[in-house]
C-alpha cells in the first residue's frame, strides 16, 4: 500500500465526512418531513444547483466507464458521451421547466406523483416509480465500482478475512459514512459535498490534460497511437466512425439525452431548485462539465499511448487507475483517487435519495400504509436509502464487474420507457392510461430481450442497422401507446381523470421559494 | 394553487410570444451534432485533434452559447 497516497485519500474523504454531517445544520429546516429531506425545501439558487446537479450527472460513469471505453472499443462507445452531454441541455431548458412548475404548483416530490395525478392512474405511477427504482439500482452500485477501483489502485486491500469470512471491509466503511450522513442530512449533503467534488475534479482535469499529453509529445502524438491500433488488424477498436455505425452513434447520443432527465436522482436536482429560471440558466451553465467529460474521455487515448498495463481484475476499467499512478507522484495519485471516489458518493447519495422518495411516495404511502403521516413517510424515506445503497454494495460484492456496467447500460435501457408517461404527459394527456401500460411493458420486455440477444451489449441491429436498444425499444413503446388510444377508448376503458391544470405547466403561476445559501451552513 | 399572473408578467408574456421562433436555434445542435457526415473526418487537424474531436467539443461551447442567448433574450 502506498501510505503517501492514502493519507492524502483519508484526509479528503474525512473532510466531506465532516461536511456531510454540517450540511443537517445548514438551515435548520424540518428534516422530518420528506420535501425538507429529500428535496431541500425547494429552496436551491443557481449556483448551488449547478454543483448539485454538475455533482449528481457526471458520476463514476463518466470518470471512470467512459475514458476506459476509449481506451477498449474507442469512438463510438466512448466519444458519444460528448454529443449525449451537448443535446441534453436544450432538452433540459425545454422541458424541465414546466415539470417543475407543475410539481412545484401539486407538491409532487416524484416523476411517479405527477404521472398518478396526470392520467389518474396508480398502476401507471407504479409501473413509473418500480422502473426508476431499478434503473437506479445498478447505477447506484456502478458508483460504488468507482470508489472500489480507487481504493484498488491506492494498494488498499480490498477484502480482510475475519474469522474465516472474506468481508469488503474498506468498501463497506465507504458505504457506512455515505448511509450515515445522507440519513440525517438528506438531500443537502450532496449538495454541499459537490463543492468539493467539483473543484477537485476540475484541479484533477487540469493536471492531466497539461502534464500527461506534454509526457507524451502532445496530443499529436496520444491521437496517432489510437489511429495505429485502430489499424491494427482484428483490434475492434475505432478512432473514426465506420459509416455502418453512424445510426449506433446518433441513437446512443440522442438516446442517452433523452433519458438522463427520466432517471429519479437528476429530476431530484430540478425539483429542489427554488424558480423556473434556475433551471433554465443551468442548462446555458452546465455545458462545463461537459467539456470536461470531453477531456476526460480522452484519458483513454492517453493510455493508450502511454502503453500502460491495466489495474489487474477490472479489465479495461483498470487502464486510468494505472495511468495516474504512473504519471503522476503519489501524492497527486491520492488527491485523483480521492477526487474520483467523493465523485462517486455525490451521486451515489442522490441516487438513494431519489430512489426512497419514490418508494415511499408512490408504493409505500400508494400501496401499503395510505394513512402515513408526514413524520413517518420521510421516517421510512430514510430507511429505504439505506437499504437501497445496501444492496448496491451486495451487489458490487457478488456479482463480477464487468457485469455490474452492463446492467447501468440495461438501466438506461429501462429508463426511457417511462419517456412517454412522463415527458410526453408534460405536454398531452391524450394516450390512454391502459395504452400507457401496455406500451410501457412492451418496451421492457422488447428491450431487456434485445440486450441479452446482443450479447450484453446496448446496441442491436432492427432491419440491418445497429442502434441503441433504448432507442428502437422505447419507438415500439410508443407506437404501441398510440394505436391503442382508440382501441381502449372504444371498448370503454376510459381516459383516467385529469387533476392538473393547464395553468400548472405556466411560468407566470409558479411561486418561487426564498432562496437558501450554502453559507448557512456555518453559521 | 394557482394565483394570478401579476400585470408586468402578462406584458413579458405577450413579448415573449413574438419571440417564441428564436427556441428553433435550440435545433441548430441537433440537426449538427445527430449527423456523423457533417464531422467525422480526420482533416483538418487542430492542435494535434483531429476535426472529429476538436469539432464536437467546440460544439459544447457553440450549444452553450445558443442556451445563453435563448434565455437572454427570455423565450
Amino acid at each position: 500500500m502506498n501510505w503517501e497516497a492514502f493519507l492524502v485519500f483519508a484526509f479528503f474523504f474525512i473532510l466531506v465526512t465532516v461536511l456531510g454531517f454540517v450540511a443537517a445544520r445548514w438551515r435548520r429546516g424540518d428534516l422530518s418531513t420528506i420535501s425538507e429531506w429529500g428535496l431541500a425545501g425547494r429552496r436551491f439558487g443557481t449556483v448551488v444547483t449547478w454543483f448539485l446537479l454538475g455533482g449528481d450527472l457526471y458520476t463514476a460513469y463518466t470518470f471512470i466507464a467512459v475514458p476506459a471505453a476509449m481506451y477498449g472499443i474507442g469512438a463510438l462507445n466512448g466519444f458519444f458521451a460528448v454529443p449525449y452531454t451537448i443535446l441534453v441541455y436544450p432538452l433540459i431548458y425545454l422541458i424541465m421547466p414546466r415539470f417543475w412548475s407543475v410539481c412545484k404548483q401539486h407538491n409532487y416530490v416524484t416523476a411517479a406523483d405527477f404521472v398518478k395525478d396526470r392520467f389518474g392512474s396508480r398502476g401507471l405511477a407504479l409501473a413509473v416509480s418500480f422502473t426508476g427504482i431499478l434503473a437506479t439500482m445498478p447505477y447506484i452500485a456502478l458508483q460504488m465500482f468507482g470508489i472500489q477501483i480507487s481504493l484498488a489502485a491506492l494498494g488498499v486491500p480490498l477484502t480482510f478475512n475475519i474469522a474465516g469470512l472474506d468481508i469488503d471491509i474498506p468498501l463497506l466503511v465507504a458505504f457506512l459514512i455515505l448511509a450515515a450522513y445522507t440519513y440525517t442530512s438528506g438531500l443537502r449533503a450532496p449538495a454541499m459535498i459537490a463543492l468539493v467534488k467539483d473543484i477537485m475534479i476540475f484541479i484533477v482535469l487540469f493536471a492531466t490534460i497539461i502534464i500527461i499529453p506534454s509526457k507524451l509529445g502532445g496530443f499529436g502524438n496520444i491521437f496517432s497511437a489510437a489511429q495505429a491500433k485502430a489499424q491494427t488488424p482484428g483490434s475492434g477498436f475505432n478512432d473514426l466512425l465506420a459509416s455502418g455505425n453512424y445510426v449506433a452513434y446518433t441513437t446512443l447520443a440522442l438516446g442517452s439525452a433523452v433519458a438522463l432527465f427520466l432517471y429519479p436522482h437528476s429530476q431530484l436536482g430540478v425539483l429542489a431548485s427554488n424558480e423556473r429560471r434556475v433551471i433554465k440558466r443551468n442548462a446555458a451553465l452546465l455545458p462545463i462539465y461537459s467539456l470536461m467529460l470531453g477531456f476526460l474521455a480522452l484519458l483513454g487515448y492517453m493510455a493508450i499511448a502511454a502503453k500502460v498495463t491495466p489495474l489487474a481484475g477490472f479489465g479495461a476499467n483498470g487502464a486510468i487507475p494505472a495511468l495516474i499512478n504512473q504519471s503522476f507522484p503519489s501524492w497527486f495519485a491520492g488527491f485523483a483517487f480521492a477526487a474520483i471516489s467523493i465523485g462517486a458518493l455525490v451521486p451515489a447519495a442522490a441516487m438513494s435519495i431519489a430512489a426512497a422518495n419514490t418508494f415511499t411516495r408512490n408504493i409505500y404511502v400508494e400501496f401499503i400504509r395510505p394513512k402515513a403521516d408526514l413524520k413517518e413517510e420521510s421516517q421510512v424515506a430514510k430507511l429505504v436509502s439505506f437499504v437501497v445503497k445496501f444492496g448496491a454494495l451486495l451487489f458490487i460484492v457478488y456479482i463480477p464487474t464487468v457485469q455490474v456496467i452492463n446492467y447501468q447500460l440495461l438501466g438506461g435501457i429501462w429508463i426511457m420507457q417511462i419517456l412517454p408517461a412522463v415527458f410526453l404527459g408534460l405536454y398531452t394527456r391524450w394516450f390512454n392510461r391502459w395504452a400507457l401500460l401496455i406500451g410501457w411493458l412492451a418496451g421492457m420486455v422488447a428491450g431487456t430481450t434485445m440486450f441479452i440477444v446482443a450479447g450484453q451489449k446496448s446496441i442491436y441491429a432492427i432491419f440491418g442497422i445497429p442502434m441503441y436498444e433504448a432507442v428502437s425499444a422505447v419507438v415500439l413503446n410508443l407506437v404501441l401507446a398510440a394505436v391503442l388510444t382508440p382501441v381502449f377508448e372504444a371498448i370503454g376503458a376510459r381516459r383516467g381523470s385529469d387533476a392538473t391544470h393547464p395553468s400548472d405547466y405556466l411560468e407566470a403561476y409558479a411561486p418561487v421559494e426564498p432562496l437558501e445559501r450554502g453559507e448557512q451552513a456555518f453559521s | 394553487m394557482a394565483s394570478r399572473p401579476s400585470d408586468s408578467n402578462r406584458n413579458r408574456n405577450g413579448a415573449r410570444k413574438g419571440r417564441r421562433w428564436f427556441l428553433l436555434l435550440l435545433a441548430v445542435p441537433f440537426i449538427v451534432l445527430l449527423w456523423p457526415p457533417f464531422y467525422n473526418f480526420r482533416d483538418p487537424m487542430l492542435a494535434g485533434f483531429p476535426f472529429f474531436y476538436w469539432f464536437q467539443l467546440l460544439w459544447v461551447v457553440i450549444t452553450a452559447l445558443i442556451t445563453a442567448l435563448v434565455y437572454w433574450l427570455d423565450v
